[in-house]
């Protein structure tokens, strides 16, 4: 073994601040995306992976990434999602047994451009404070103008439409065909353990491409029906929203979760807005307003639905807050069976307080 | 649900005097807890016998009670206090629980109307009684190791031939582990198991599989009354299982849990918390994982309560866990409350870390001669340090320039040991070095595979350790003049110090520091804000680091720095580092009390400690905390970033006086006693010249640099002699020599352990009384706070002996000398703020044994019992804010207050008990007598020689 000298690497802000890095690997390359922070400690690969987490350029900012590998059932789709990887101190050497790979192998084999030795907590407050822009990562240290005009060109995230970009192309099924329950479940990003959660309740699952029309989910002859989580801003999402207006309006057992939560609520004619810097962590407390208890969550959006117009909603009730911001984090049609939260009760990663929406939805479906 | 308006008036349990197991930590708990209730204007009646403590200060509760923990005394106090209405017992350790649970037996709660909350009386029998915990953990599915409870030998016996070697043996009802033993053979078995037996107070002991080398994890948690869990802290033992968890090297967050593995501990957490009962505050849990392909989860225990973990997590998170558990005991609701670091938040979250901690125990094997120095299931650590990075790496490097044992950090200090066979054996039986070892192993070339098998420490942090020494290789084959910016930031990053670096490079620190200088590679200090900076934090607890730049639009480049200086006029407190026999809670009494004296004088107050037990490192405590090494590096860089008025050494014990030299060096004031005074002190023949000058007597003395020196002395000075180093603390490496062959060997040994030291030799006085006296001195007037005589003769250490306030038996004459000699003393030394000085009396003759211008160890004791803020008082006086005229002193106290020391001897079975000039008690205790006719106090006196040497 040697002492490995790596390249340098930056990340150049859209208003023009500079952060100093190294290349991951030493790896040459350029990425482009909307630069967030998930403050998660561990799970990190099924964060990497997680549609929600498409064109976003991630900084992890727990002190090390990659400490225990990857594993291949770890994820939460097919592929790395996430646009790029700012971290503080990455572990090229892994520690699991059940793990597959190092995670550099892993975001290689997706050629995934990661920078680190970062002052990631300095790019954290930054953001913080500047909110959410967009940000290019690069090797091309001496490029800075380059890559300034390279970035302008880059949209903005707000109404951007993402879900096209990682939904399924065609249909296919999850789970046992033989179980009770039958779900059709809209695909704008959807993450795996969503699926591996309604299957473990007895349900046969079959997921939608983005853009498919109501009449497409009824011929499964669902007993349910669920809006999936995604990236970008759900307003350019009609097609989903239409889906989502015509469930309603059949009072059909409909479950939405983060994108889906959002489409919900502009389908009842509520508007969302991007918000200053999002909610990315597992550490996210929320309170049921049901049963006055908290919840430790898992949260992952940019965009959330608007307070006031949901509480003047004459349908609408919020169901939960999120207790440092006050924020929507779930709502319910007061006399349809539909509801819906702003956060991952599916976690994968983070805690598992919040498993009982997925029963909740399944009462419903017994119930309708 | 809002606080229960019904408590107005609780009773707080300290948890009684330090020992190992059971130190510093709960008074920072006790102090949090004290604070949050006063807070909701709840009046706090505290029932403590450590007088040393900062709980027991006479402001932290409405009535502080210095009382023996016994039931007799809850009954005292209730009679005396009807109103209150509850006991909080978690904020004591299990002295505190094992009291509330004897209390509750006999019916005291039931018979004065007092509720028991915080925890229940169930859970904590459910959590001691380890069949019960069993049955419970396999009703709720949670796994355990195979374990059964033995309450006789044969019981044992048998359990025995059925799990096979190695195996745990663990007494039911004990402390930090005692009784605990692994049995690796069968030779063993019997004397272990008859030892468990006897010690635990029910005559029971559980027997498990040892689950050698499986991955161990503490959980902190929090519930409130609506049953909100929320996990503050995970925490990773480097040291897997096998090790106690108090004396294992343990890092947060997690360092090797995916989160699959961590969810589904979080889940087991949290069903056990609740299984135990339904009460609401804090809990710990410990955790085995399988390093396999399984990664099996198993409980080891649960405490209901705070805990040295908590105490931990506090300072690694930023979350107080005391405080806010206080708060849920009183009824408040987790979502009510508000995270107290961001203080926009709420306290309904889990904290999430962007830096590493590690905590490394402190460990005083030196004290305890003939101890077994291997870790194992009984702890042995007398304190511990903890070390923040921006990596494990780092973090773990500033833990071992916080221990003080002499070393830089791992590597590169010119102390590595290079003995092959020893290093195997080192790895093997872990002991104090192990940490240290790791990375000589892997300097000398032994492959990390094999490391891993013998320690089972997890690859993880083995290859890190890799990484640091490839790095130092690389280093060496530079020069101070082309080594380049990067790789000297990433040295710094990776924490090594300037003087490892110069070592590495062969050159001398100052040159590493003026290349740092000159490449503008500066430390800057990040916060600890439970958040990851996604919220702006309030609360000014930092640590250093070194960071990469960034670059604004207008294109500065810098390394951020979070630490803002104010334009405030600064005081900084050194703190006193780890805990150990000799230095303990008694300086953090005072460092705390040299803050809070500071900030009413006007300054902005800074601390300075790596100690995370401790209240001087809670963030409530000064105006700024930096939780760095008290190690010169580090505290010149935060000097310099914050250029405060001064520096105060005097109450951070030796740790903070031995710096004084250098701080005097580099031009920074040193507030209060002159460095040339202290050092005046410490040095024996000026120090003599100065006794001779003022006509006061000392025992003739003589110093040595080597063993011939030393004999020569002995011509001169009679024997028996007492030999001993300078610049010691605590009586280390002192002895009485009655020969000259003891003499000789001694000198040997000493200077082999402490090159280069001067020795001192005394005549030794035999049969002399031995009394001290503590002062404040403004360079005028000298007032003295308080005279102590020891109950036993001359020959055992200060900190070792029984002492009354104020003597018991010297005459006026006697006392006339000492005043006058102190206050001579006092005055010639120029001493402004405390001095402590030591006397032996002999045929009514006073002589000088030492002078320390400085707090010591009996001054939070003297302020105890008469109820009176010396420390403070003192510091005002050192900041020259105040004179010594300007106090109105008004000492109460009715007969004698008895300071009474405590050991831990019963977790060092083989050592000799035998008392001496070498300090080995652990803490103290108060007792208050109204005449010398009491029982204690005669029983105390007849047994005054009874552990004497020589």
């Amino acid at each position: 073994m040697k002492y490995q000298k790596r390249q340098k690497a930056i990340i150049l802000l859209a208003d023009g601040t500079i952060f100093h890095g190294k290349a991951v690997g030493n790896k040459q390359g350029t990425a482009f995306g909307e630069v967030c922070f998930n403050t998660g400690m561990t799970g990190y690969q099924e964060i990497f992976t997680d549609p929600s987490y498409y064109g976003q350029l991630m900084v992890a900012t727990n002190a090390h990434i990659g400490n225990y590998g990857t594993n291949s059932e770890e994820v939460e789709s097919d592929s790395i999602k996430i646009a790029g990887l700012i971290v503080k101190n990455f572990s090229y050497e892994y520690s699991r047994d059940i793990a597959d790979s190092s995670l550099e192998d892993f975001l290689d084999k997706n050629n995934l451009l990661a920078i680190s030795d970062v002052d990631t907590r300095a790019l954290v407050s930054y953001i913080r404070d500047h909110g959410a822009m967009n940000a290019v990562i690069s090797t091309e240290v001496d490029n800075i103008e380059g890559l300034k005009k390279q970035l302008a060109e880059v949209p903005k995230m707000e109404g951007l439409e993402l879900a096209s970009k990682v939904s399924t192309k065609e249909p296919y099924y999850v789970g046992d065909e033989n179980a009770t329950y039958k779900i059709a479940a809209l695909d704008i990003g959807i993450k795996k353990n969503i699926l591996r959660n309604l299957a473990k309740r007895d349900a046969y699952i079959k997921v939608f491409p983005y853009n498919s029309k109501f009449e497409d989910l009824e011929a499964f002859n669902p007993d349910g029906y669920f809006l999936s989580n995604g990236p970008g801003d759900p307003e350019p999402l009609v097609e989903a929203q239409a889906v989502a207006k015509e469930i309603i309006k059949r009072n059909l057992p409909l479950f939405g979760i983060c994108l889906g939560h959002q489409v919900i609520a502009l389908a009842n004619g509520v508007s969302t807005y991007k918000m200053y810097n999002g909610h990315r962590g597992i550490n996210h407390p929320v309170k049921n307003l049901k049963t006055g208890k908290g919840e430790i969550t898992s949260q992952n959006h940019g965009f959330a639905v608007n307070r006031e117009e949901a509480e003047a909603h004459p349908d609408l009730e919020i169901t939960h807050v999120h207790l440092n911001d006050n924020t929507v984090a779930g709502i319910k049609m007061k006399d349809k069976n539909c509801f819906s939260v702003q956060y991952h009760p599916e976690a994968s990663p983070g805690p598992h307080d919040s498993d009982y929406l997925f029963d909740q939805f399944i009462e419903n479906i017994k119930n309708k | 649900m809002p606080k229960n308006s019904k408590l107005k008036s609780i009773l707080i349990i300290g948890s009684g005097p330090i020992v190992i197991g059971q130190a510093c930590e709960f008074d920072y708990s006790g102090t949090q807890a004290l604070r949050s209730l006063r807070e909701d204007g709840i009046e706090t009646i505290l029932i403590n016998s450590n007088p040393a403590t900062i709980m027991t200060d006479p402001s932290m509760a409405d009535h502080v009670y210095l009382l023996p923990l016994t039931t007799k005394s809850i009954v005292k106090i209730l009679k005396e206090h009807p109103q209150i209405d509850a006991v909080l017992p978690t904020m004591g350790g299990q002295t505190a629980l094992n009291l509330c649970i004897e209390a509750d037996e006999k019916g005291i709660w039931k018979d004065f109307d007092v509720e028991i909350i915080g925890v229940d009386i169930d859970a904590i029998n459910i959590t001691e009684d380890r069949e019960q915990f069993r049955e419970l953990m396999e009703k709720i599915g949670v796994k355990m190791a195979p374990q059964a409870t033995a309450t006789s030998y044969l019981e044992g016996k048998t359990i025995a031939q059925e799990f096979g070697f190695p195996l745990c043996i663990r007494s039911s009802f004990t402390l930090g582990g005692a009784g605990a033993a692994i049995v690796y053979e069968e030779k063993d078995f019997d004397e272990l198991l008859t030892r468990g037996l006897e010690i635990s107070p029910i005559h029971e002991v559980m027997i498990d599989k040892a689950m050698m080398g499986w991955k161990e994890y503490e959980l902190e948690l929090l519930r409130d009354a609506n049953d909100n869990v929320v996990i503050i802290c995970s925490i990773e033992n480097m040291d897997p299982m096998g090790i106690h968890t108090g004396d294992s090297i343990t890092v947060a967050p997690a360092m090797t849990l995916s989160d699959r593995t961590f969810q589904k501990m979080r889940d087991m957490a949290i069903l056990m918390m609740r299984s135990i009962g339904d009460f609401a505050g804090g809990c710990n849990v410990q955790f085995a994982v399988s390093p396999d392909d399984q990664e099996d989860i198993i409980a080891i225990e649960i405490n209901p309560r705070v805990s040295r973990s908590s105490a931990l997590a506090s300072k690694a998170t930023g979350y107080p866990i005391a405080k806010i558990a206080a708060k849920l005991a009183i009824g408040y609701n987790l979502d009510e409350l508000q995270n107290q670091i961001t203080k926009s938040t709420s306290a309904l979250f889990e904290p999430t870390l962007d830096y590493v901690i590690v905590k490394i125990p402190r460990w005083n094997f030196d004290k305890f001669e003939g101890s077994d120095r291997t870790l194992g299931l009984q702890m042995k650590s007398v304190g511990e340090v903890m070390g923040i990075g921006r990596s494990f790496q780092e973090a773990l490097h500033k833990a071992t320039q916080s221990l003080e044992i002499k070393r830089n950090g791992l590597g590169a200090d010119g102390k590595e040991n290079k003995n092959y066979d020893q290093i195997l054996e080192k790895l093997q039986y872990a002991s104090w070095d192990r940490v240290f070892t790791i990375y000589d192993a892997i300097a000398m070339g032994i492959p990390l595979s094999r490391i891993h098998e013998i320690t089972k420490i997890d690859m993880w942090f083995l290859k890190q350790y890799e990484e640091l020494f490839l790095l130092q290789k690389e280093i060496s084959t530079y020069t101070i003049d082309n080594l380049n910016k990067e790789l000297l930031l990433e040295a710094k990053q990776k924490g090594y110090g300037d003087r490892q670096i110069a070592h590495m490079l062969g050159c001398l620190e100052s040159q590493v520091y003026n290349k740092r200088e000159e490449l503008g590679i500066n430390r800057v200090y990040k916060l600890v804000d439970t958040c990851a900076a996604e919220f702006k934090a309030k609360t000014p607890y930092y640590y250093s680091t070194f960071e990469s730049d960034m670059e604004t639009t207008d294109g500065k480049r810098y390394a951020d720095n979070e630490s803002v200086v104010s334009d405030k006029k600064k005081i900084i407190v050194l703190g006193s580092g780890p805990n150990r026999i000799g230095q303990g809670i008694e300086f953090d009494y005072c460092c705390v009390h040299g803050v809070l004296a500071a900030s009413e004088a006007g300054y902005e107050t800074i601390m300075i400690n790596c100690n995370p037990e401790t209240v001087s490192t809670d963030f409530d405590t000064a105006d700024k905390l930096y939780f760095e090494p008290v190690f010169w590096e580090h505290i010149y860089d935060i000097i310099k970033h914050e250029k405060p008025e001064g520096v105060i050494v005097q109450l951070g014990g030796q740790t903070a006086l031995k710096l004084a030299e250098k701080l005097d060096r580099y031009g920074i004031k040193i507030i209060g006693t002159s460095y040339k005074a202290l050092d005046l002190a410490e040095d024996r023949g000026s120090f003599s010249t100065l006794l001779k000058e003022n006509n006061i007597p000392y025992p003739e003395f003589d110093t040595a640099e080597s063993a011939e020196e030393a004999l020569k002395v002995a011509d001169k000075l009679d024997f028996p002699i007492l030999v001993r180093p300078s610049y010691v603390l605590g009586g280390q490496g002192m002895k009485i020599v009655i020969n000259k062959q003891e003499l000789e060997k001694h000198v040997v040994d000493l200077l082999r352990s402490i090159p280069n030291n001067k020795l001192l030799l005394d005549h030794y006085l035999d049969g002399a009384i031995e009394a001290e006296a503590d002062a404040i001195c403004d360079g005028e007037d000298v007032y003295i706070i308080g005279i102590m005589e020891h109950i036993e003769p001359c020959g055992i250490h200060s900190g070792d002996s029984n002492a009354t306030l104020p003597p018991f038996n010297l005459g006026d004459l006697v006392m006339q000398q000492i005043k006058d000699h102190t206050k001579k003393i006092a005055l010639a030394l120029n001493t402004v703020g405390l001095i402590n000085i030591q006397f032996a009396i002999k045929d009514d003759k006073v002589y000088i044994i030492e002078a320390n211008p400085r707090a010591s160890r009996t001054v939070p004791f003297i302020a105890k019992a008469y109820g009176e803020p010396y420390v403070n008082y003192a510091t005002k006086v050192m900041l020259g804010d105040k004179k010594v005229k300007d106090f109105n002193f008004n000492p109460q106290l009715e007969g004698y207050a008895i300071k009474q020391p405590v050991f831990s001897f019963n977790k060092f079975p083989n050592v000799n008990k035998k008392l001496g000039p070498e300090m080995k008690s652990t803490g103290e205790s108060i007792l208050f007598i109204d005449s010398l006719k009491d029982d204690e106090f005669y029983d105390l006196y007849s047994r005054r020689t009874m552990y004497l040497s020589k």
